[in-house]
């Protein structure tokens, strides 16, 4: 969401004096700036945008609607268009730069260096390491991130309900961060300020260790003051605890819907499902028709207040939390707070392109949009 | 330093002086020499900028055409811009243009596909390469008229009804003017003073305005006061020149028609202004043209026929030069219309607002003599209501087209 911001200069034209317009043109070159301008100190002016919009009284019926149409299909042409839909312009992103490539986090899921404790249970290490690195959030668009083990999202941690976890924290960064997993865990291992060994300071570390408990899909991120910033910046993962009777065999993908604010006004500019907008419109995610197909789903997006995932021509089963086995709904469209998590199925009848995107159509508009290519 | 020293010890020991011209060029060369190795050492013990490049634009023109939004934009701000990607209403959207980053002070046209609707508003935001984002209003989108010839006689037409013709009708006053004792003269002079101080202020207004909205890197506000200023002293550089030239010629008593000369270049100036506004409302949609509003322009510029030909009341100037005197306050009307309409630039226009009540301002200090009448101290009554008068006309006619 684009967040209508303080003046930096001009003005905002006021409804209240449009009448003015008629005699010296208060023409509509406002300029509002950003960060650069706050920066310097001018104080907000916060007029809302849409008090604009309602204050102008709308001729609709236009006489030359058939030339917009026509010009429309002319603008089409105009740089690379995306076939249609709303896309980035230029290069794609520098995924080599940027350390992760949307489509590989898609399948990776990281079980661990596992072990075999005395009592006969498993015992599952990860070391993580939190980093500071500024990556390409959209095609020549820097972003100074932070991340999990160089990637945004952190890595796919994935157990077995029961297991023994055993994770090493390292924190890279220049400000303190920790590890707050969802699930259930004695609150030494919470990872929040106070507790345990609290918040890790730069160049420390720390070990959360628990019992892989309950079953689902489940989510970790960092959990120190300021809250959302830490959040927004990158850091947090999917945290995947698979039932002790396995699920049935599918082709198993990851989804971490996140956003960025580029410009810190507390709203994002760019929406996607693992970081990069866009980046599976315009690379397909290739499944097999017929293949059963099982992605877990994590909300993680930051400023909003919920997002959602919508498919197109088909169905699927939905367990919420992935806590159980048997689906609470068939659907086409499920919404989710941050935080919020769960577990879809599907099969697809028909090869072709299926577009699968937030249904918050401006969320789509700004990155969160993909495809699912079906083949034989 | 040293070099200075040196010339001035050889000036001492010697028995010849230095050339004035060479004392005159030592400073200078030493500045170009000091300034050309700082920088040439890269400003040495400076080390490097703070913080994030500050990245500004300003959004110089829109121009709508269908399913097209093209913005003109400038860089002022002193870092190099990049337009990575562009948003328009929340949804990024492919466009040309800015391919590389904007230097300091340099212009790009961005192309935006955008199948816009007639009335409604829209953001524009564009996303810079280190995520800030420089946003631009459109209220309300209407397609920006072609610039062919029907548009320009439109516009011609338009700056005729509103500067020309109205200018004419009050000029036509002067017979009336003729007949009436010299007191009430000077309370007629009174009022043409506060018609011209309400347009000076006024357009210094409107001028900062328009400064505030424009590209800062060229002064912004500072370009009212500038243009101001150059033409109050051009003006009064071409008033005692004039006045020069007839002194040598005739005696005393031709002072009028300079005067009136003068008030027609002030007004001809400050309806350059109205046009380029009237101009700019019409391509942005902004302006509908009414009879009401023809009809409101006209009344509101009568008086300006009025100010030109008060102080011309005893000389008796022929129709050739009463109606050159008319062109030169009204046709400019026509020009900036045409400006604002094609060519429209915030900063140029702040600075012809400025031009016009400077402009105004040097005929005020023209007039305010023939105010007083012989041997008095202070205003008479008569003439201060005559001030007032002018200041409430055109306060009251500006309401008529300011609905």
């Amino acid at each position: 969401m684009v967040r209508p911001q303080p003046l930096g200069r001009g003005r905002r034209p006021d409804p209240e004096r449009r009448g003015k317009i008629f005699r010296y043109a208060i023409i509509s070159l406002v300029i509002r700036l950003t960060r650069r301008r706050l920066l310097s100190a001018v104080p907000a002016a916060g007029l809302g945008a849409t008090a604009l919009h309602t204050a102008i009284p709308h001729s609709h019926g236009s006489a030359n609607a058939a030339e917009q149409h026509a010009g429309a299909a002319a603008a089409a042409s105009l740089g690379h268009a995306g076939g249609g839909h709303a896309a980035f312009r230029g290069r794609e992103v520098d995924h080599r730069a940027n350390g992760f490539d949307p489509h590989l986090i898609l399948r990776d899921f990281d079980e661990g260096k596992v072990s075999r404790l005395a009592n006969g249970r498993t015992l599952r290490e990860w070391t993580i390491a939190a980093a500071e690195q500024e990556i390409e959030v959209a095609p020549g668009v820097k972003f100074a991130a932070w991340s999990y083990n160089g990637r945004i999202p952190g890595p796919t941690l994935r157990a077995r309900e029961g297991d023994r976890l055993r994770i090493r924290f390292v924190n890279g960064g220049r400000h303190p961060h920790t590890m707050h997993f969802h699930g259930i865990h004695p609150a030494s291992a919470d990872g929040v300020a106070g507790l345990g060994d609290g918040e890790v300071p730069p160049g420390g570390e720390t070990v959360y260790e628990f019992d892989a408990a309950p079953y689902g899909l489940h989510l970790y991120h960092c959990h120190v003051r300021p809250l959302a910033e830490h959040i927004a910046k990158g850091l947090y993962g999917a945290f995947l605890i698979d039932p002790a009777d396995a699920r049935e065999e599918a082709d198993e993908m990851v989804m971490v819907m996140n956003g960025f604010d580029t410009n810190f006004d507390r709203a994002n500019e760019v929406y996607a499902a693992n970081t990069i907008g866009f980046a599976y419109s315009e690379k397909p995610i290739r499944i097999k028709r017929g293949e059963l197909v099982r992605l877990y789903l994590v909300n993680v997006l930051e400023y909003d207040l919920i997002n959602s995932f919508h498919l197109h021509g088909n169905f699927f089963d939905y367990i919420p939390t992935g806590t159980s086995k048997q689906a609470s709904e068939l659907t086409d469209t499920v919404m989710l707070c941050q935080g919020q998590r769960g577990i879809l199925e599907m099969r697809f009848p028909y090869t072709g392109k299926y577009m699968f995107h937030a249904h918050q159509s401006e969320f789509t508009e700004l990155g969160w949009m993909g495809f699912f290519e079906v083949t034989d | 330093m040293e070099a200075g020293q040196a010339t001035a010890g050889d000036a001492r020991g010697t028995t010849g002086r230095a050339p004035a011209w060479l004392l005159g060029l030592v400073p200078l060369l030493l500045i170009v020499a000091a300034i050309g190795s700082f920088s040439a050492l890269g400003g040495p013990g400076l080390g490097e900028r703070r913080g994030p490049p500050a990245e500004e634009l300003a959004v110089e023109r829109t121009v709508l055409e269908p399913g097209r939004i093209e913005l003109t934009v400038r860089n002022d701000g002193p870092d190099p811009v990049s337009v990575a990607q562009v948003v328009v209403n929340d949804a990024f959207v492919s466009f040309d243009g800015a391919g590389g980053p904007i230097g300091r002070l340099s212009s790009e046209k961005l192309v935006i596909a955008q199948p816009w609707i007639e009335g409604e508003a829209y953001e524009v935001a564009l996303l810079t390469s280190s995520g800030g984002t420089i946003t631009h209003e459109i209220p309300v989108a209407v397609q920006t008229p072609a610039a062919d010839a029907g548009f320009y006689g439109l516009m011609a037409l338009l700056g005729i009804y509103v500067g020309v013709i109205p200018i004419a009708l009050g000029m036509l006053w002067l017979p009336w003017i003729r007949r009436i004792p010299p007191a009430w003269l000077r309370a007629l002079m009174a009022l043409t003073v506060g018609l011209l101080g309400f347009l000076a202020i006024d357009a210094t207004l409107e001028g900062v305005e328009l400064a505030g909205e424009g590209s800062q890197a060229f002064g912004g506000v500072a370009l009212v006061f500038l243009g101001a200023a150059v033409a109050y002293l051009a003006l009064t550089g071409v008033s005692s020149w004039l006045s020069q030239r007839r002194h040598a010629g005739a005696a005393a008593g031709a002072r009028a028609p300079a005067l009136a000369l003068l008030i027609a270049v002030g007004i001809g100036l400050h309806n350059l202004g109205e046009g380029l506004a009237i101009g700019t409302a019409y391509t942005t949609g902004a302006l509908a043209l009414g009879a009401f509003l023809v009809v409101g322009f006209a009344l509101h510029n009568t008086t300006e026929g009025l100010a030109i030909v008060a102080p011309i009341a005893d000389s008796r100037p022929s129709l050739g030069r009463l109606a050159a005197l008319g062109l030169i306050a009204g046709a400019p009307a026509v020009l900036g219309a045409w400006i604002g309409a094609s060519a429209f630039n915030n900063s140029v226009a702040a600075f012809l607002f400025g031009a016009g009540a400077g402009a105004i301002a040097q005929v005020i200090v023209q007039l305010a003599p023939s105010l007083r009448s012989e041997g008095e101290r202070g205003l008479q009554p008569r003439v201060v209501a005559g001030l007032l008068a002018g200041l409430a006309l055109m306060f009251t006619t500006g309401l008529l087209v300011s609905v």
